[in-house]
């Protein structure tokens, strides 16, 4: 019975995968209330707050797909969430990411590391010191040098393009050429190694959060003499449970166990299944068939099913059991162009906030299932979020024309204004929730035209570009974002930093705000060594880009994740927004 | 005929040119028409954290800066003496014919293209004669039995088959035979004819019928419809008078000149299949040129684009050469 009602749903889905793009709405505040502790069983969203069959039981496969290829399994090459969390299985950088749900998941924990950093009085030096008894999977001790080149190769060179260049912006290098023109790793003074099993990172200004940038995979050692650049992906020198047995790139990866992995020095992972195989470029909506039909463990991607599946998967009660609900840290927003008129003027932003109908935009994310409602810059699952709603919006969840109308009048707009609205037309989410906020618009007489652009260049070319918004008059961009790492400052920076925007293109920071205000609390917050003062500037940051009326957020964005029964130790890491990769076993033989 | 065939040779590394100018403008020129500069361009690969140096140097690496027809000289110059590439600490040598490296993932385009090449191949066989078998002798059937019972089933089904997009009918039977049936319980999953023949096959099953059901409906229409032309004409009713046997008039006399045109349309669809199945090949998610270049196109990965375009063009006029020798031995009026 439960084959026949699946097969029918799937063909219906299969030919009407268009009506059923907007299902799911509300679907998702229903069923269980998800485990709280360790060790639950499966049911509705169990995964996203406790552990979902936690067992020590070790062999089998899991077999890992993805409907994309990644930008490169190098772990100093890759900006992929997904890659920082999967690429902890054979990479281990200095600092990671306690392997735990809820709020306890978005701690760090020392790994390659003894314990976390040691920062000098002036804030400048950071000191790591490694654990003792780490080899690569070739038997060869990791020394902090190799620490050192991996921070070098990732930063400082033309080839490696992919990854975040945080270590090049804040270490205190000069004018270091990176280590494949200059082959003198001495000569890169940012990072000093006066032993084997020390590293001191020397920067250029205070930078309270640097845990959490040794914490990005690029720490992970990589030893010179095995350094191939843009081909190491192919051949990754192995710290963590699992080593490369074969790596087509771009097609396929089999890890299997590395033998010289020492759990003793390693309490962030587990080795329990004795292979793992990863296919990439899978058909999505295949994804969603082998998964639920037993024939694959894990969309690697982490962002959820699409939408026939989850249309299938939240209406069958025995399905629903085996679906997480968690939120992925992304903000779902619009941005209000600060320099294109009437958006000049903050009132004139104020009365969009106040008019936006925000259920609709929401159910056009997919509904509750697919994001709540959002009311601040920051989401939940980043430190420094404090519930907050200035302009009401849970209150007046459909918008609130009067008090839109009174924005307006301030704004010397009695009578509304014409202005574009920007969105990338390959995301059907995107784009509805454009015709939402449009629609929603109307009602005070602010008349919108949508603009549609390729999200290929959306931030190199159309949105992200200002010379092109001005001369446009793109007065509202639809975007989204998630952080490089869970607090204020690794959210907030590249979005609100006003004097990061680069006339060329290429920004994120599309509402152009930069308040000198914001900007200076950036700076405090980053430069204050106190973690709960620091969070709290954090907050005030939130709260001064609320203020300015420049960003709309419209939903802290969900997902629909497919937990197979067979999987074991399932759980959503926060600081990733999917399943936890390094602690997964499987039932399965 | 070899006069004919170095012609035609020659005019088709004349059409490799233009056809290699006009994709290298689409990516370059016509960005630059539209007002984008080098560093917008640049920007598509590198990072979202992209920094100053970051697109300073992927200018450089990808010679971003360079005069267009430079740019243009230097991939044809990989493939006629080869070309180097600098994976950061070492500098490898890429042998002709180079078609360079990806701009996303810096593979060795040429080792791709072979790579992908054996996979669009077996599919794009394997179908086409699975559909030339079955569309031919349906439409040549319902020719025959026209207005029969045979013949409207076969029309329906043909309309039907025509009409259903492949990522339909290629889901479909993914649901059907793969999961609710469990005939390929582990889904399709490409195994190369060197590994294991009968994996290769068994694997290809459903792409093949998938991707052959749709050509077979085309087909069976069209055979069907020329057969009907030809049965009418002069000739079979001379070769019945002088007492052939049916038998003899039909496949002798008939569907030798029915299947002319068929022909030439099957050598053009297996040259356009084998520069890559699109659908058919994402669907199912075989690692072929189809997938390749869909990818690259949307991560504006020219060099990869480039690659593919070359082979789909060769495959295609080497389909067209093959069809115009083969015409003349199926249509003896035909003299080249």
């Amino acid at each position: 019975m439960r084959q026949r009602r699946k097969l029918a749903a799937t063909a219906t889905a299969v030919a009407l995968s268009m009506v059923v793009a907007a299902c799911g709405n509300d679907s998702g505040s229903g069923g269980g209330s998800g485990s709280s502790g360790g060790g639950g069983s499966a049911e509705y969203n169990a995964a996203s707050e406790g552990i979902v069959n936690k067992s020590d039981a070790t062999g089998g496969t899991l077999k890992y797909v993805l409907s994309d290829a990644p930008d490169s399994m190098d772990p100093g090459d890759t900006y992929y969430a997904f890659n920082w969390n999967f690429t902890r299985l054979y990479a281990r950088p200095l600092l990671t990411f306690k392997p735990a749900p809820g709020k306890a998941g978005l701690e760090l924990s020392p790994d390659l590391a003894e314990s976390l950093g040691e920062v000098s009085a002036d804030g400048l030096t950071w000191t790591y010191k490694l654990k003792q008894g780490i080899t690569y999977d070739d038997g060869t001790p990791v020394t902090s040098k190799d620490v050192k080149y991996a921070i070098a190769r990732s930063n400082y060179t033309a080839e490696l393009v992919n990854g975040p260049k945080y270590f090049a912006q804040y270490l205190d290098a000069g004018n270091y050429a990176g280590p494949y023109k200059d082959k003198n790793l001495d000569d890169f003074t940012g990072i000093q190694t006066p032993d084997d099993s020390t590293i001191v990172f020397k920067l250029k200004a205070p930078f309270s959060e640097f845990d959490f940038l040794v914490a990005n995979p690029q720490s992970a050692p990589v030893p010179q003499a095995k350094d191939k650049g843009l081909q190491y992906q192919a051949a990754v020198a192995s710290t963590g449970p699992y080593k490369m047995e074969s790596h087509e790139v771009g097609k396929s990866l089999v890890l299997v166990k590395n033998d010289k992995w020492d759990p003793k020095t390693d309490e962030n992972r587990k080795q329990l299944v004795d292979r793992i195989e990863v296919q990439f470029k899978v058909d999505a909506n295949d994804i969603d068939q082998r998964l639920m039909n037993g024939q694959a463990d894990v969309d690697l991607g982490g962002t959820g099913v699409q939408a026939q599946a989850r249309a299938t998967l939240l209406q069958d009660p025995n399905q629903k059991k085996n679906v997480d609900n968690p939120q992925t840290g992304f903000l779902r927003y619009a941005m209000l162009s600060t320099q294109v008129p009437p958006f000049d003027n903050a009132d004139c932003r104020k009365a969009v906030l106040y008019a936006a109908d925000h259920e609709a935009i929401q159910a056009a994310y997919g509904g509750s299932a697919g994001g709540d409602i959002a009311t601040t810059a920051l989401p939940p699952s980043v430190v420094g979020y404090e519930k907050a709603d200035e302009y009401g919006f849970l209150q007046d969840k459909n918008g609130n024309p009067d008090k839109a109308k009174q924005a307006l009048q301030a704004c010397g707009k009695p009578g509304g204004f014409s202005t574009k609205i920007a969105v990338r037309g390959d995301r059907p989410k995107e784009v509805a929730a454009a015709e939402a906020l449009q629609q929603s618009l109307s009602k005070v007489g602010i008349k919108t035209s949508i603009q549609q652009y390729p999200s290929g260049d959306w931030s190199a070319q159309f949105a992200g570009n200002p010379q092109f918004v001005h001369a446009n008059g793109l007065g509202i961009q639809i975007a989204g974002w998630g952080a490089d790492w869970p607090s204020g400052f690794g959210f907030l920076s590249q979005l609100v930093d006003g004097r990061a925007i680069k006339a060329n293109g290429g920004n994120y920071n599309q509402m152009e705000l930069n308040d000198p205000e914001v900007n200076a609390l950036l700076d405090k917050g980053i430069q204050t060594k106190d973690e709960t003062e620091r969070n709290a500037t954090w907050t005030q940051v939130d709260q001064k880009v609320m203020a300015s009326g420049a960003l709309l957020p419209f939903v802290y964005e969900k997902t629909i994740l497919y937990r197979p029964e067979n999987l074991t130790n399932v759980f959503v890491n926060p600081s990733y927004g999917m399943y936890d990769y390094s602690q997964l076993g499987t039932t399965k033989k | 005929m070899a006069a004919f065939i170095v012609r035609r040779l020659l005019a088709a590394v004349i059409l490799l040119v233009v056809v290699s100018m006009m994709t290298f403008a689409i990516f370059f020129l016509v960005p630059r028409l539209a007002g984008m500069n080098s560093d917008q361009l640049a920007l598509r690969y590198v990072g979202r954290g992209a920094t100053a140096e970051s697109i300073e140097a992927t200018k450089e690496r990808l010679h971003l800066d360079d005069p267009l027809p430079v740019q243009y000289g230097r991939f044809v110059q990989g493939i006629v003496v080869g070309d180097e590439f600098n994976y950061g600490p070492e500098v490898v040598k890429c042998p002709p014919p180079c078609f360079g490296y990806s701009f996303r993932n810096s593979q060795p385009v040429t080792a791709l293209l072979i790579d992908r090449i054996p996979v669009t191949a077996s599919l794009a066989f394997g179908a086409a004669i699975l559909w030339l078998i079955g569309g031919v002798s349906v439409g040549v059937l319902s020719a025959l039995r026209r207005g029969s019972v045979f013949d409207r089933a076969a029309m329906s089904t043909a309309l039907a088959g025509v009409s259903l997009p492949i990522y339909f009918t290629g889901l479909l039977s993914l649901a059907l035979f793969a999961y609710h049936w469990k005939l390929w319980p582990n889904g399709v999953n490409y195994v190369p004819f060197t590994t294991n023949p009968l994996d290769w096959a068994y694997n290809l099953i459903l792409p093949w019928v998938t991707l052959a059901f749709l050509y077979a409906a085309l087909y069976a229409r069209l055979t069907r419809a020329s057969m009907l032309e030809t049965m009418n004409e002069d000739y079979i009713r001379t070769a019945r008078a002088k007492g052939l046997r049916e038998r003899t008039v039909v496949v002798r006399h008939g569907m030798r000149a029915s299947l002319t045109p068929i022909l030439t349309i099957f050598g053009l669809d297996v040259g356009l299949l084998l520069g890559g199945a699109v659908l058919t090949e994402s669907t199912f998610s075989l690692p072929g040129l189809g997938q390749l270049v869909v990818d690259a196109v949307f991560g504006n990965d020219l060099p990869i684009v480039l690659g593919v375009v070359m082979v789909a063009s060769v495959f295609v006029i080497l389909a067209n050469l093959i069809v115009d020798v083969l015409y003349a031995t199926l249509d003896p009026r035909v003299r080249l």
